[in-house]
């Protein structure tokens, strides 16, 4: 963080922080695998405790401790259960194939937006900047996108596609202005992505209330929704659609852009060591405006999946729901890797899609799905510490060892 | 961690870095703006209600709008010359100049806002709010503060916030006294504090990655609680109790400045002494001295026998403790329960206004006031029926910072080795 904040300070020595950043980078999936075992455990001592049965029976302990477990087992049986099924397979209330497999539909519907945003942070932690401001982007994203798609008739193809690059222009836009502040003089980019996450609630708001933005007729803050020819066609009447191939397909694109293309080798360098990288002839403010303005760019196509659906087509404050703040934990959780922030999207899309079911269906309310994805996350930076807890050995101890034997 | 080398500048006193035009340029925007925007768009015959509370007996008078906003433009533009010749004759300018600035922008600006209303501009009011709502972002910003200097980044104050709240919120219910709910909330602070040192010190993960999944942490567990156990025995864990507002005798009659600082609740007071504490202690105690050696240099403060990592655990806690307090701010102090994310961002605001405030606590209280002051702003001008957009109002302490981040921070330095593990 320090070396941020005074680019012109000397750094001889990649910082300390970026070591172990690449350490969380490199991690093994056994830590990972782990990690979400032990954060469900603690969901359930969670769940457990909250659940009025259980705390009956508790009173009782001493007397019949058979039916504290026996209660601590339903509820959380029946939490996890409801969970999954929400998230997975509907096993319990399905007639049909279609009602046995829409939860899974709905999960990859959910996890759309959360791949679009973590693709965009996770290649900002890759060049060393913590972007923070995919809030703020999806809402920028989603304006330019809505005002395209209602105030515009256009042919179908043609008007999904400008709502696409609208998306995308409007969340470029949001990450341009951190990246060129950070390029020019200096600026934190945490600090000025934060405020520009509240900056853009607060001007769609303003705008909202605008004529050429509000619903005529309405009371309340929302714009009229957007045209038919500007919605994705969906496939075989599930909620997934055309935006969740574009959401692999953008995946793919950000490993080509960092793998393969000459600007990811220099953003990647830049992360790793901007010193080195300045050496070697490579423009660091120019690769921090690169990461900034596409992975704005990225966050801004979430709206996509928010504006250009059947069941939501209407622009609202609230059209970035928390997706921003819950992909900082995906692109996390993903090891900033495209290939794992599409896994780690699924598996928190699936949480946030088996949470609603979860909280329907049973007395556990859908919050406790974020003390999920926070343990999940705090687990995996933290390698050492789930090889502490499953006694687990250093594998790096013993390599260390091999090498005094040999 | 290898030593860092220092550039030493050239000896040679004929290579002067360049004047750096900045302040005087924003002052020219800004007195513009002063000028046009405040002067000349009212006209000469519109009159702007005035309020003050003196604490014995309210005052009202008018002063004619565009007058009095050109008066304040002419001694911004007096500063702004002044600020100007400084700058060229490469003199520092006094730390009075940019506040009599800001002072009379605010006044040419408040003085338009309510020109030609019917309602009257509640000076003592504004300033009462004003202190208010900078509680929590003091507390926070203090707490940005230890944190920072022992070189641990904390963006987990909105955590700390939050979960002092809650926990001051359900002593303060299961007891039914305040005073204890207001000891609770440093408890919950410096628990989350713990957790951040726990991985940001024993794990070395990265500072801010841990901050945020703290801050996501507390949210889901506060709200979960919130959801099950609070909702369903509203009567034991849910009772609003509320800290009295105790007068400092004497103090509470001054004129106007009585009633808005001397007329509060016990926090405001601890707040105060927290302040001028910690600006003492920071940089003229032994403590201080120690901490900050941590947060600088650590290989030097180890080399000496100072226990680096112990000393940021233990300071990241009291940090955490600090948030905590401030989080009593939402529930005791406002005689509130407990409600759901109800530090909405506040503690973000705390870190924003900390390095505003270039890592110093007198420096960050200024930023928090200012942040207070807009924040408030809104409420106190749409009682009055201003014309800008309420959401302009809200968007303008986020938009001051981009700009003071941007503009003027860039030169503030943070302690060299924050975010960055010691590994002895």
């Amino acid at each position: 963080m320090s070396e941020q904040n005074t680019p012109a300070a000397a750094a001889p020595e990649p910082p300390a922080w970026r070591q172990v950043f690449a350490k969380i980078v490199n991690g093994s999936t056994l830590t990972s695998i782990l990690s979400v075992v032990l954060a469900l455990i603690i969901g359930a001592i969670l769940i457990a405790a909250a659940d009025s049965d259980v705390q009956e029976k508790a009173s009782w302990f001493f007397y019949q401790p058979g039916d504290l477990f026996g209660a601590i087992w339903d509820t959380v049986a029946g939490a996890y259960s409801a969970l999954f099924q929400g998230a997975v397979f509907n096993i319990d209330r399905s007639y049909t194939v279609q009602d046995f497999f829409a939860p899974l539909w709905d999960s990859i519907a959910t996890s759309t937006p959360l791949i679009f945003a973590g693709l965009g942070l996770g290649m900002g932690f890759r060049a060393g900047l913590f972007n923070i401001g995919a809030q703020g982007q999806i809402i920028l994203g989603g304006t330019l996108c809505g005002f395209l798609g209602y105030a515009l008739h256009l042919p179908p193809g043609i008007h999904m596609a400008l709502c696409v690059l609208g998306a995308f222009v409007g969340g470029a836009f949001w990450g341009f202005i951190p990246g060129i502040l950070r390029a020019q003089t200096g600026a934190n980019e945490v600090i000025v992505t934060i405020m520009l996450n509240s900056t853009a609630i607060y001007l769609l708001g303003w705008l909202l209330t605008q004529p050429s933005f509000k619903q005529t007729g309405s009371i309340n803050p929302i714009s009229p929704p957007v045209d038919e020819t500007a919605r994705f066609p969906a496939f075989f009447g599930t909620p997934i659609n055309l935006g969740f191939l574009l959401a692999l397909a953008a995946a793919f694109g950000v490993w080509w852009l960092m793998e393969r293309s000459t600007l990811g080798f220099s953003i990647r360098a830049v992360g790793a060591n901007p010193e080195a990288a300045r050496t070697a002839g490579m423009s660091v403010p120019a690769a921090t405006v690169w990461v900034m303005t596409l992975a704005g760019g990225l966050a801004g196509l979430a709206a996509t999946s928010q504006l250009m659906s059947r069941v939501s087509d209407q622009l609202t404050t609230d059209v970035a729901s928390t997706f921003g703040f819950d992909a900082i934990t995906v692109a996390l959780l993903g090891r900033s890797k495209p290939a794992g922030i599409v896994a780690a999207g699924l598996l928190f899309g699936g949480l946030r899609a088996g949470g609603y079911t979860m909280q329907a269906f049973t007395s556990t309310p859908i919050d406790v799905i974020l003390v999920l994805q926070s343990v999940i996350v705090l687990f995996i930076a933290a390698p050492p510490l789930v090889r502490a807890i499953f006694r687990l050995p250093d594998p790096e101890r013993r390599r260390k060892v091999k090498e005094v034997a040999a | 961690m290898s030593a860092q080398t220092i550039e030493l500048p050239a000896m040679d006193s004929k290579a002067l870095a360049p004047i750096n035009w900045k302040f005087p340029i924003i002052y020219g925007i800004l007195a513009v703006i002063s000028l046009v925007g405040f002067g000349l768009s009212v006209g000469g015959d519109v009159w702007s209600g005035i309020s003050v509370n003196t604490g014995f007996s309210r005052i009202q008078f008018a002063v004619p709008s565009q007058v009095t906003a050109l008066v304040c433009t002419v001694i911004e533009i007096g500063l702004g010359i002044w600020a100007w010749q400084l700058t060229a004759a490469r003199k520092k300018t006094p730390v009075g100049l940019p506040l009599g600035f800001g002072f009379c922008f605010v006044v040419a600006f408040l003085v338009r806002a309510v020109a030609g209303s019917e309602q009257s501009l509640q000076v003592t009011g504004l300033l009462q709010g004003t202190l208010f709502l900078s509680v929590p972002l003091i507390f926070g910003a203090m707490a940005g503060c230890v944190c920072e200097h022992v070189g641990v980044i904390n963006v987990a104050i909105e955590g700390q916030l939050l979960a002092g709240a809650f926990l001051a919120a359900v002593v303060g219910s299961l007891t039914l006294n305040p005073w204890l709910g207001l000891l609770a909330a440093p408890v919950a602070g410096a628990l989350v504090g713990a957790l951040l040192a726990l991985f940001a010190v024993r794990y070395w993960v990265d500072h801010i990655i841990v901050g945020v999944v703290l801050n996501v942490l507390v949210t889901g567990f506060t709200s979960y609680l919130f959801s099950t156990v609070l909702s369903e025995h509203k009567d034991v864990f849910a009772v609003p109790t509320v800290l009295p507002t105790l007068p400092i005798p004497g103090l509470s009659l001054i004129p106007v400045l009585g009633p808005v600082l001397f007329n509060q609740n016990v926090l405001v007071y601890i707040m105060y002494a927290a302040v001028v504490v910690l600006q003492i202690m920071l940089y003229r105690s032994r403590w201080g001295l120690r901490m900050r050696a941590c947060g600088e240099h650590p290989k030097a403060a180890d080399t000496v026998g100072i226990k680096v990592n112990a000393t940021r655990v233990r300071n990241t806690i009291l940090g955490g403790a600090i948030a905590g307090l401030g989080g009593a701010f939402f529930t005791v102090a406002n005689g509130l329960a407990f409600g759901k994310e109800m530090s909405a961002g506040r503690g973000y605001i705390a870190l924003a206004a900390m390095i505003l405030g270039g890592w110093s606590p007198r420096g960050a209280v200024a930023a928090a006031l200012l942040f207070g002051f807009a924040d408030n702003l809104q409420n106190a001008l749409s009682v009055v029926g201003v014309g800008i957009p309420s959401q302009f109002m809200l968007m303008a302490p986020y938009l001051i910072t981009i700009f003071a981040v941007a503009g003027f921070v860039g030169k503030v330095r943070p302690p060299a080795q924050e975010g960055q593990p010691y590994k002895g």
